[in-house]
């Protein structure tokens, strides 16, 4: 019965092929793009790693701050005029364009991460509630605001706006970089050094590993565990906000009520990958996973495989090294 | 056995933990959170159903089982969805609800395991009931009625699959790989070909039996045998659930979600029951996806989204985690309320993840919350060991108090 079965299936050979030939043409720009997404995803990660150091809690409802980030920048930039070909400015006014949203990018992350802990979470911490609850609860506000954003904006993509056209810099093995890619790796990884930099040596930041480590000793030793949740909740916004800043220019047809979604899960697949609790961890996974994904795709010979790349990633992560490649602790990282 | 509580394995446990109950509500009225629940409509309902004797339990489910069965032909007014939908398919709708929120429960309920992705063990079940019945498929063909229990088998294998390397870890990487995993498979189901994706396939097949006009019993316009057999299934779940809840491994379950260390450090094989839990409420998801690709004949990529799943874990939630009856309910008013409040029914995404979140920040165990048998065993046991076997169980425990 087993043999008519599995002559029965179509010999269909074209939904997935292992096109070695195409990977090793398109090797470097896949690096390099892939890099660029592994960027994003890093910023991404860093949320959940944080929120997850300090509270053991994967925050659901960040993959909606991060929504609401692309949303910041989406409404920044209608507000500036720009439409779906990029307007011919010069390189100052392009930079005060994107740092303007990038701040309104990062003060709508912000406040829905804010938001969410205080509406959310904070009641259920005064109740001393079990770990499933608060999982529930995260799930639930993430469909909360995601469907609140369906409401608002309906089921449709918002129109792509184009912030500039990449122009190329320079030429590695054959491949031609553009400004679009080294803005946001170089960006991202310096974001990503000032976080780890202020969690190691700012007093906040000592804080954080403080609670990160054991919450009611660190309360006991004065630290304001409370004030210390929201900061936590506050830099993961600000990261994501930067995040959907990049992702605003590397897809601009990405903002949609639910376009964090699939991006959270790959983001939080980064975080495990590289570690979770783990800084440094969730910059390695998030590049990584971006290359990992970029590759699987150009292999695979579909967009959408990069998806399943990231989740199969996951789970073998899982399978083979729980504690990701740094290791899991926020808190042990050296002071 | 009844659907709500069958035989006590410790004759005097019910009343025990009745009496625990009144003390707790005497002792701490404001601030116990179980005295809390006892005081709702739904906990007052309960405590008389927990005091009625055996045979008046029986009469009262007979009737409430006949009542449910009758439900397609009485069609009462004010229940009704019509006009608007069909009020058979709507009881369909929510037998089919109610029977993956009994499922859910299993695993978010009795085991504590968080299952984002409900959807897809749901969908492995409704695309195993189409390839192998509809003629769109090039596999071998079945009569439908085979395909439920081959949905619970391959969802049960699928379950263990990605059980075994998640649920090793802690519960929470449990819940982002069950939510990706709900997404993988309607991706796969568009990439593979053999799945057909958007297309999809039509007819799939039926349970057999023609009318005297020569259409199909369970035609797919024709509610009510689907519900009639949805329905009996569900009961059939219900006690095997039930049984189960009672069980060895009922016990492990409910130990494992309560303290996981503690239950290890006792001896209960958790990983073991905690595949178990996941693999059965696979099996169930599956079956109740078999169902309704039987009942609405087509089966594409497009009706498994993982939002979907979370209306799955806001019907078990609503009803009360770790309750079955509670699952039903909870099922199958999460069915009902889109269908009979059309005007609401673009809202019920919000309006359920709204109340996800209340009902956890407020109400953490649900409309109908489950009684916590544990405790009425364990004091039992203590009572017996200090007392020898009690004549009046109330009495005993007020005395070991």
């Amino acid at each position: 019965m087993l043999s008519t079965v599995l002559t029965a299936v179509p010999a269909d050979s074209d939904w997935i092929n292992f096109d070695v030939n195409a990977l090793a043409q398109n090797f470097w720009s896949a690096t390099f793009d892939g890099l660029t997404f592994g960027a994003i995803y890093a910023l991404v990660a860093l949320g959940y790693t944080l929120v997850y150091g300090v509270l053991n809690l994967i925050n659901f409802a960040h993959s909606e701050v991060f929504i609401m980030g692309c949303y910041g920048v989406f409404f920044t930039l209608s507000f500036l005029g720009f439409g779906p070909s990029a307007p011919n400015l010069s390189f100052g006014q392009i930079l005060i364009n994107i740092i303007l949203a990038l701040i309104a990018a990062i003060l709508a992350a912000a406040a829905t991460a804010f938001l969410v802990e205080r509406l959310a979470y904070r009641p259920l911490r005064k109740r001393n509630a079990p770990r499933l609850v608060y999982l529930i609860t995260a799930i639930g506000a993430s469909f909360v605001i995601q469907y609140l954003i369906f409401l608002w904006r309906g089921p449709l993509p918002e129109p792509a706006l184009t912030m500039f056209i990449p122009t190329p810099i320079f030429e590695v093995f054959g491949t031609i970089i553009d400004s679009q890619q080294i803005i946001i790796v170089v960006a991202a990884v310096i974001m990503m050094v000032i976080v780890d930099q202020f969690i190691r040596r700012s007093r906040t930041g000592r804080g954080i590993r403080a609670v990160a480590q054991d919450p009611d000793t660190a309360t006991l030793m004065g630290v304001n565990k409370e004030k210390i949740i929201v900061t936590t909740f506050i830099i993961g916004g600000i990261l994501a906000g930067a995040a959907a800043l990049f992702y605003v220019m590397k897809i601009p047809s990405g903002v949609q009520y639910n376009g964090g979604f699939i991006l959270g899960i790959k983001a939080f697949a980064a975080a495990v990958l590289g570690g979770i609790g783990n800084v440094r961890g969730a910059l390695l996974g998030g590049l990584l996973l971006g290359l990992i994904g970029n590759y699987g795709q150009i292999l695979l010979g579909s967009s959408q495989w990069t998806d399943v790349v990231a989740f199969v990633v996951l789970v073998l992560v899982l399978l083979i090294r729980p504690e990701g490649i740094l290791g899991t602790s926020l808190g042990r990282s050296k002071a | 056995m009844s659907t709500t509580d069958g035989p006590t394995p410790m004759p005097g446990a019910k009343a025990a933990q009745a009496a625990a109950n009144r003390q707790a509500a005497e002792k701490n009225p404001s601030t116990s959170a179980d005295a809390a629940h006892k005081t709702g409509w739904f906990g007052r309902w309960n405590e008389k159903w927990q005091a009625m004797p055996r045979q008046k339990q029986w009469l009262y489910l007979i009737a409430i089982v006949a009542v449910a069965y009758l439900l397609p032909i009485l069609n009462p007014p004010i229940l009704s969805t019509e006009p608007g939908n069909d009020f058979p398919l709507a009881l369909f709708s929510m037998a089919v609800y109610a029977l993956v929120a009994v499922g859910l429960n299993i695993v978010i309920g009795y085991a504590g395991l968080l299952d984002l992705g409900y959807i897809a063990f749901f969908a492995v079940g409704s695309y195993t009931a189409a390839m192998l019945t509809s003629p769109d498929s090039p596999f071998i063909k079945v009569p439908y009625l085979w395909t439920l229990p081959l949905a619970i088998v391959v969802a049960m294998c699928i379950g263990v699959i990605l059980g075994i390397p998640t649920l090793r870890l802690r519960g929470d990487y449990l819940a982002i790989v069950t939510l990706g995993f709900g997404e993988i498979i309607r991706i796969l189901a568009t990439l593979i070909p053999a799945m057909k994706g958007q297309v999809g396939f039509q007819n799939v097949g039926r349970p057999p039996g023609m009318g005297e006009d020569g259409i199909p019993v369970f035609a797919n316009s024709n509610g009510t045998p689907w519900y009639w057999l949805t329905l009996t299934i569900l009961i059939i779940v219900l006690l095997l659930a039930g049984n189960l809840e009672r069980s060895r491994v009922g016990r492990s379950w409910i130990a494992i979600r309560e303290d996981e260390d503690a239950a290890e450090t006792m001896g209960v094989p958790t990983f073991k029951y905690k595949v178990w839990a996941f693999a059965l409420g696979a099996g169930v998801g599956g079956m109740s996806g078999a169902l309704f690709a039987g009942q609405v004949g087509f089966v594409n990529n497009q009706k498994f989204d993982v939002v979907t799943s979370i209306l799955f874990v806001a019907a078990v939630v609503l009803g009360g985690v770790g309750n079955k009856v509670g699952a039903v309910f909870g099922g199958a008013l999460v069915a009902y309320i889109p269908l009979r409040f059309t005007a609401i029914a673009e809202y019920k995404y919000l309006i359920f993840g709204l109340a996800l979140m209340l009902i956890m920040i407020y109400r953490s165990k649900g409309l109908i919350p489950a009684r916590n048998r544990l405790l009425a065993y364990g004091q039992e046991a203590y009572a017996r060991v200090r007392n020898g076997p009690p004549k009046k169980p109330a009495v005993a425990t007020e005395k070991e108090v």
